[in-house]
């Protein structure tokens, strides 16, 4: 695809462990931009570590991860700065329950000072014409079937106009009828050129 | 018809009722007020410290205070807890009753109302704050938008009760000479020998009130949950 050489994501030796128990041990990629990556193997395999690991929701045991240059696994880094850049889908969409799908898009952008509401509105419903669901705006997640769920999640993360996008299992807590719907917005995605890191069981 | 004259015209006994439920109102809602700052601030390092992979000394601090916080308070009757205070802390002839009542009972509800918001903050699937923090919302952000209004609404009915509990908790007043609701029947009762229409004006009110109370809260669920199917 859209790869120009560039290295967004610099992998070094990254090492985890939960006590005794050793998940990853000594990583090391380059993820460029524009490039698409995606993570396979047996559960248990430590694939989700290692892309929880990108944004540090978990914290590596050993190594270094260079984001934009940055290494972002220094204790003094101002971590929310980087996961602005990082956009995070879940297995289990992790909505917030508690507001319309509009909300759940523009929270981030207003709350972290991105943007003016009128602004991130704006946004969000380009988003949801692009996720191919402009009319639930004003819907509650409850509403919502698991595939729109997770197209809005999707919205949801594109809101902060990431660098990166990292989808953890995606589909797998889908029925099966739905998990097209969602790779189709992945495809577009990819081929938009944004860079993409996906662990998954769909092949 | 006598006796309701004897009870409440004679002497304008009706006003011992009348101070005595604007007493116990004032004390209530401010040791709800109270409770509520104290609670919020109790459960929110409680349940940041029990997160925390490696908590930093002041965490740690905090919540063994906490902890000692939640312990003595809850391990005490409330009685005794008025007492003390009237008695031994709040010695100064300057302190109003008024003033150590609804600070005891605040302080006293604050413990309740802390393991009851914890327990609703511990209630939110972990992957509500992941989502939050992976948007790059800084964790007090995420903690007041995403984390608090979900967990206050799991736990309204809980807090109803705490709060229904305080305002009748409060009959104990007159333990420090304070008149309250329950006091003023009280005095109606001794000063004519009628324990009859006193005592039940005085339940009656408390179920008034706490009716209303039951009502309101009934109101706020309701509009809490538009977001439910």
């Amino acid at each position: 695809m859209n790869v120009n050489g560039e290295v967004l994501i610099q992998v070094k030796d990254l090492k985890k462990q939960f006590g005794k128990h050793v998940v990853l041990d000594g990583i090391t990629t380059d993820i460029q931009k524009g490039e698409v990556v995606v993570v396979i193997g047996p559960s248990g395999s430590g694939k989700s570590t290692f892309l929880r690991s990108l944004n540090l929701l978990e914290k590596p045991t050993g190594g270094q991860i260079l984001f934009d240059g940055e290494d972002i696994t220094l204790s003094g880094t101002n971590i929310d700065i980087h996961r602005q850049k990082m956009g995070m889908v879940f297995q289990q969409f992790n909505l917030f329950p508690h507001m319309t799908v509009l909300k759940n898009i523009t929270l981030a952008p207003v709350k972290t000072g991105k943007m003016v509401q009128a602004e991130a509105d704006r946004k969000a419903l380009d988003l949801l014409e692009r996720v191919g669901l402009p009319e639930k705006a004003q819907s509650y997640p409850d509403m919502l079937s698991g595939g729109q769920k997770q197209r809005i999640a999707i919205a949801r993360a594109m809101a902060m106009e990431p660098e990166v996008m990292l989808f953890d299992e995606p589909t797998s807590a889908l029925d099966p009828e739905m998990v097209g719907e969602v790779l189709a917005i992945m495809q577009g995605l990819a081929q938009s050129g944004m860079t993409m890191v996906v662990v998954t069981h769909e092949m | 018809m006598n006796l309701f004259y004897d009870d409440f015209i004679v002497d304008n006994r009706y006003k011992y009722i009348l101070k005595g439920l604007g007493n116990t109102l004032l004390i209530t809602l401010f040791a709800v007020l109270i409770g509520i700052a104290i609670g919020f601030l109790i459960a929110i390092i409680r349940s940041s410290h029990d997160k925390m992979d490696r908590p930093g000394f002041f965490v740690k601090f905090l919540n063994v205070l906490s902890k000692l916080y939640l312990a003595v308070i809850r391990g005490t009757p409330t009685v005794v807890q008025l007492l003390i205070s009237f008695f031994i802390i709040f010695t100064s002839p300057n302190a109003s009753k008024l003033m150590v009542a609804t600070l005891t009972f605040g302080i006293n509800s604050g413990a309740y109302v802390a393991e009851i918001i914890r327990s609703g903050i511990m209630s939110i699937d972990g992957g509500q704050m992941e989502a939050g923090r992976s948007l790059g919302l800084n964790y007090a952000k995420t903690m007041r938008h995403i984390i608090m209004p979900q967990a206050f609404k799991n736990v309204l009915p809980a807090l109803a009760n705490e709060f229904i509990v305080l305002l009748k908790e409060t009959s104990i007043c007159g333990y420090i000479g304070m008149m309250d609701l329950t006091k003023g029947g009280d005095i109606i009762r001794s000063a004519t020998y009628d324990p009859f229409l006193p005592l039940l004006t005085v339940a009656a009110i408390y179920l008034v009130l706490v009716c209303g109370l039951s009502a309101l809260v009934g109101r706020l669920e309701r509009r809490l949950r538009t977001s439910e199917r």
